[in-house]
């Protein structure tokens, strides 16, 4: 006995290859609307997979944040700086385990829309705070050792064809030196990468010594301080102590978890996700109306046809179930173009994104929205088919 | 002879706003089986309603109605539902087919309901279209075909999963003479060859001429029979 037959995959594949007929037949009786609609579909699928991917993107450093450790930055403003002297205090809070800092450079290359994500580190700490940045242990020793060393990401190098020996000019859109310019040079000591997250490999660090000393302003002062914690559990008690020791002080702080850190870093360039969803909402909204009103319209034309049907035997059910099946395979259709045209465009938007992939979670959202739409769309002209009185619509009342 | 239809004092009203009309008025009729019967009468007399109770497109309000030994009266809306997709083959005035199937797939539809292979259907499709005389147009869209050509198909569909009664609502009304009778007769053979029990509901005299009994309903009543020698 072949049991095969009777796996609920194969009895639902049975299923809808012998009804396929009869939904393709409900999709291709006005062949340019359903063209039209899938079009309009494919588009707005296209365009969720292109945001959503990238404010996937940008939250992927969110969501990659390390729970043991905190930042503490400028009560008022994460731009405040604070003085270097803060650290040795900032250790001594019971639970801290290391400290390091870092500052915001501004950093760009020959010309401002070329960007680069530049911080002035202590080298000899920060990338022991930071494991997840892997160095060889030789290019490390190096950017300790040369006042004017940098290392780059190898996305970074990749992007701008720069090596280990390099000599690259670097501006800074915030940091003037003494000499008046904003006119800096690094020498490129190391590349390094970030497995699992390449969008961090667009970074550049460089010595704090060397940047403290050239710059013009706020010497002795830093962007943030890095602390390691011995316990996540004990975040919100460290972050507590830490602040209370420098309250009412000039430079009060405010400590926050890492993850919280980058939620506000992100949110000064704009909340990303609160765009994404304002369109993304307003797109589907749209959407829903659209297919709604093309489903009720194709039901309208046929309920004779349908009328037809049910006079043959087919049950309220089964018809109901045609009419959804037409949504579902309108909406997944249309969505699977329109996130396979994404997905292609996502390794060119690479540069600016730094994700190559859209990620999967997105492809599965896209399509979970789009069961939901066929689904929304199609239960109301679905329901009326199944209420049909066959002798009323045959009877063309 | 055994009984295909039996309706005994059968009663259907319909609401009309706030009126309620009797449309029926405890209707008697025997049918039996293999007989090719013609249902005559003006419009509004109920011949419709009484065509509609026969393929239990309807249920009566008072009254018995047994078809192919089944009381379909007290069936459910679901039960009845299952009940025609075995029992009942239909055929319409417009023919009713889906104009984006081919004549296959529209023959096909009542067998899709039914547990058979994929084998088995094309295999029962093909021998309804070969008794409608279309088996070269199988493939053909209901564009694609005349009229006449049209009705086969609906008559193919009707018949392919072998159901005793055929109801039949005015199946030559939209055809010329030449064509109608071709479709008479194929409706007189399918009662004659293949034991099938037609009812036909019908204005033409001449069409009604083909039924072996003519049935005349005027205000709900059955007013008078004839039948053929």
């Amino acid at each position: 006995m072949n049991y095969l037959k009777y796996h609920p995959f194969i009895w639902l594949g049975q299923l809808g290859a012998k009804y396929f007929s009869l939904v393709w037949a409900g999709l291709a009786r006005k062949k340019l609307r359903s063209a039209l609609t899938l079009l309009s579909i494919v588009i707005a699928f296209l365009l969720f997979g292109l945001l959503q991917g990238v404010d996937s993107a940008f939250s992927r450093g969110v969501e990659g944040a390390h729970l043991d450790r905190l930042v503490v930055q400028g009560k008022v403003s994460m731009t405040d700086q604070l003085p270097l002297a803060d650290r040795t205090q900032i250790a001594s809070v019971p639970g801290v385990t290391s400290v390091t800092y870092a500052s915001w450079f501004g950093g760009y290359y020959q010309d401002p829309k070329n960007s680069i994500f530049s911080f002035p580190v202590e080298a000899s700490t920060y990338f022991e705070l930071f494991p997840e940045i892997v160095l060889p242990s030789d290019q490390l020793e190096a950017l300790v050792k040369t006042r004017t060393g940098a290392i780059i990401g190898r996305k970074l190098a990749e992007k701008y064809g720069w090596k280990v020996g390099d000599a690259i000019p670097v501006k800074s859109t915030i940091w003037t030196k003494q000499d008046g310019t904003s006119d800096w040079s690094f020498q490129v000591v190391g590349i390094f990468e970030v497995p699992g997250d390449s969008g961090q490999e667009q970074r550049l660090f460089f010595n704090n010594d060397y940047f403290d000393e050239a710059r013009s302003l706020d010497k002795g002062m830093v962007g943030w301080y890095s602390v390691q914690i011995d316990d996540p559990a004990h975040a919100a008690a460290i972050s507590s102590a830490i602040d209370l020791l420098f309250a009412n002080s000039d430079h009060e702080t405010k400590t926050v978890t890492e993850k919280e850190f980058q939620q506000s870093f992100l949110k000064q360039m704009g909340d990303i996700n609160f765009i994404v969803s304002s369109i993304i909402g307003a797109v589907f909204f749209a959407l829903l109306f659209l297919t709604g009103n093309t489903m009720m319209q194709s039901v309208r034309e046929r309920i004779p046809e349908f009328a037809i049907l049910k006079t043959l035997g087919y049950s309220d059910h089964t018809v109901l179930s045609l009419v959804v099946a037409e949504g579902l395979v309108l909406a997944l259709t249309a969505a699977a173009l329109g996130l396979a045209g994404s997905a292609a465009a996502f390794p060119l938007l690479q540069d600016v994104v730094g994700v190559p992939h859209l990620p999967p979670a997105v492809i599965g959202l896209g399509l979970f929205y789009a069961v939901l739409l066929a689904l929304v769309t199609a239960l109301l002209p679905g329901l009326r088919v199944a209420r049909l009185n066959i002798v009323n619509a045959l009877g063309g009342r | 002879m055994t009984k295909a239809i039996s309706l005994t004092d059968v009663v259907k009203r319909y609401r009309r706003g706030r009126e309620t009309v009797e449309v029926l008025h405890g209707l008697n009729l025997d049918i039996d089986e293999g007989e090719f019967v013609a249902i005559m009468g003006p419009s509004g007399s109920g011949k419709s309603t009484l065509l509609n109770l026969i393929g239990g497109l309807d249920r009566p309000d008072a009254g018995v109605v047994t078809v192919a030994e089944q009381r379909i009266d007290r069936m459910s809306g679901g039960e009845l539902t299952r009940w025609r997709a075995g029992h009942v083959g239909f055929v319409f005035q417009f023919y009713n087919l889906m104009p984006a199937l081919n004549a296959a797939a529209n023959v096909e539809l009542p067998l899709l309901l039914l547990p058979l292979s994929r084998a088995e259907r094309r295999a029962r499709v093909a021998a309804a279209l070969k008794i409608v005389g279309l088996q070269d147009r199988a493939r053909h869209k209901p564009s694609e075909l005349s009229g006449g050509q049209q009705q086969r198909v609906a008559i193919a569909r009707a018949l392919v999963s072998d159901p005793p009664v055929l109801v039949c609502d005015e199946p030559t009304g939209d055809l010329d003479r030449q064509t109608a009778n071709e479709i008479l007769d194929l409706l007189r053979a399918l009662s004659q060859r293949h034991g099938k029990t037609v009812v036909m509901v019908t204005h033409d005299q001449k069409a009604a001429d083909v039924a072996s009994r003519q049935l005349h309903v005027d205000k709900g009543q059955l007013t008078d029979m004839a039948r053929a020698a």
